[in-house]
């Protein structure tokens, strides 16, 4: 407990969802007692400890580390993805960003390709979808070969570290308009792009991937880079641009 | 194959990449028009002399085609691209707020703008192309008097005011369509996006000011 710790009362607003199949509704609750030390989730965790003594069904959300590295946690909070603070992840937001008395909405994703399955917890599977038409390398198995055998520039192995820093949260898709995919498809077409292990399937995966993410009904983008500015890693919209040369190319070129 | 290129054609970063490419089309004419406006600047003669000759080649039928083609294929796709951009989220945020990182003004009214300008383009056309035909001779030869139709449909000041605001509309279009155009193709890179982006705001301010001083010119011409 820090000595400048300081107790909140909320206003939350939440997104109330029995099912896939049913309408949902914004539910009030007033929360007492938030320590302006806790994180956003703790929040969560303490209403629904309120909910579970008042014999109400507790909300469901998704959390898994809670250390901003899993991509589990998600939520718009107060209309934007993963909250106020740019590069940061729900679990990594703290209370203390609110003021005592404030009003908080609270949302699960809202895409076609990510329908709720209760309260604010959306499935987000056909990220899996996109990743499993081309989102991996073939590589033959027995003993691992020398660190240096593969050589590769700096700058790529940088660029390809920065893209590869994804965790498939879906903040990209949650917080852009058209609710469009391109920026979780472009870091994961980008991350192999730009090493020599991805060139072996480079002339189908830009074309398989791209074309699953149409085909699961993801927006079109109109660069407008709200993505990058909700990505909790900040990823760049450069990665779209890389996305696009390689489709191109993987369309043109590719003999299948 | 027909199938293969038809999937190629319908994926939606080609959709977004012929947007882009149709769009820049779109703006090199727009250039090349103001050029070719700015001879009312010049005189009277110089203008409809300019108009007479652009118009008297048999291939002004083939250009126009392709730059209705152009413009349909841009209309379309944006029609098409904002359908599904819709679709793709049935059921809306109740709270959404902009992170103010990313989206512009310009950048979030795309479709309103573009709207306004297709409208615009149909009204520009019905005043100028098929308005009022005087007829001027300069030497021997007789052609259209553009110039004085110009400087007529500019004394209204409720259009000449309607025609300035439509500039200012393809100016916000502009401003964030033509980088984004760049994006779409492909072309992103840390040194020259910041340039490009800079370059977009120059070129939808050249077009706005440069479309918007032959109004208030002909307006004043009449006055006198």
């Amino acid at each position: 407990m820090s000595s400048e710790e300081k107790q909140l009362t909320l206003n939350l607003k939440v997104w109330r969802q029995k099912d896939g199949k049913d309408k949902g509704q914004m539910v009030d609750y007033t929360l007492e007692g938030v320590s302006t030390d806790s994180s956003f989730l703790e929040m969560m965790d303490q209403l629904n400890e309120k909910l579970v003594v008042e014999n109400q069904d507790p909300v469901a959300f998704d959390h898994d580390c809670r250390e901003g590295i899993c991509g589990m946690c998600s939520l718009m909070i107060n209309g934007q993805a993963h909250g106020p603070e740019s590069e940061t992840t729900t679990c990594q937001l703290h209370m203390r960003k609110f003021n005592d008395g404030d009003t908080v909405v609270i949302e699960p994703w809202r895409a076609r390709a990510f329908p709720v399955v209760k309260d604010l917890m959306v499935d987000r599977s056909a990220f899996d979808e996109i990743i499993m038409a081309g989102g991996y390398v073939n590589v033959n198995t027995g003993n691992a070969q020398d660190a240096n055998e593969i050589l590769v520039p700096k700058e790529d192995a940088d660029l390809a570290m920065d893209a590869a820093a994804c965790i498939g949260c879906a903040a990209c898709v949650a917080s852009c308009k058209n609710a469009s995919a391109m920026l979780f498809v472009s870091a994961k077409i980008s991350q192999l792009a730009l090493l020599p292990q991805g060139k072996l399937e480079s002339d189908k995966r830009a074309q398989a991937m791209v074309e699953k993410m149409d085909e699961l009904g993801f927006g079109n983008c109109t660069n407008e880079a709200e993505c990058e500015a909700s990505c909790p890693k900040g990823i760049d919209i450069s990665n779209i641009a890389r996305m696009n040369r390689e489709y191109f190319k993987s369309a043109v070129v590719s003999k299948s | 194959m027909f199938e293969r290129f038809l999937k190629v054609l319908t994926s939606s970063v080609i959709k977004k990449q012929l947007m882009g490419l149709t769009g820049l089309l779109l703006c090199g004419f727009l250039l090349t028009h103001l050029i070719g406006n700015f001879l009312i600047f010049v005189s009277p003669e110089a203008f409809n002399t300019y108009a007479y000759k652009l118009t008297s080649t048999p291939l002004i039928y083939v250009a126009e085609a392709v730059l209705m083609g152009i413009f349909l294929l841009h209309l379309g796709l944006a029609m098409v691209l904002t359908i599904e951009n819709k679709k793709a989220r049935p059921v809306g945020y109740y709270m959404k707020q902009p992170t103010g990182r990313g989206s512009t003004f310009a950048s979030s009214t795309m479709p309103i703008t573009g709207i306004v300008i297709g409208i615009f383009i149909v009204l520009h056309i019905i005043h100028f192309k098929f308005g009022a035909h005087y007829s001027v001779t300069y030497g021997d030869v007789e052609m259209r008097d553009l110039y004085r139709l110009i400087i007529e449909e500019f004394q209204n000041k409720a259009f000449a005011f309607g025609y300035i605001v439509s500039m200012a509309f393809i100016g916000v279009h502009i401003s964030h369509g033509f980088w984004s155009a760049f994006q779409s193709l492909g072309f992103n890179h840390p040194k020259y996006t910041t340039v490009l982006r800079c370059l977009s705001t120059i070129y939808a301010i050249t077009i706005f000011g440069g479309f918007s001083s032959l109004p208030i010119y002909c307006f004043l011409q009449g006055v006198q």
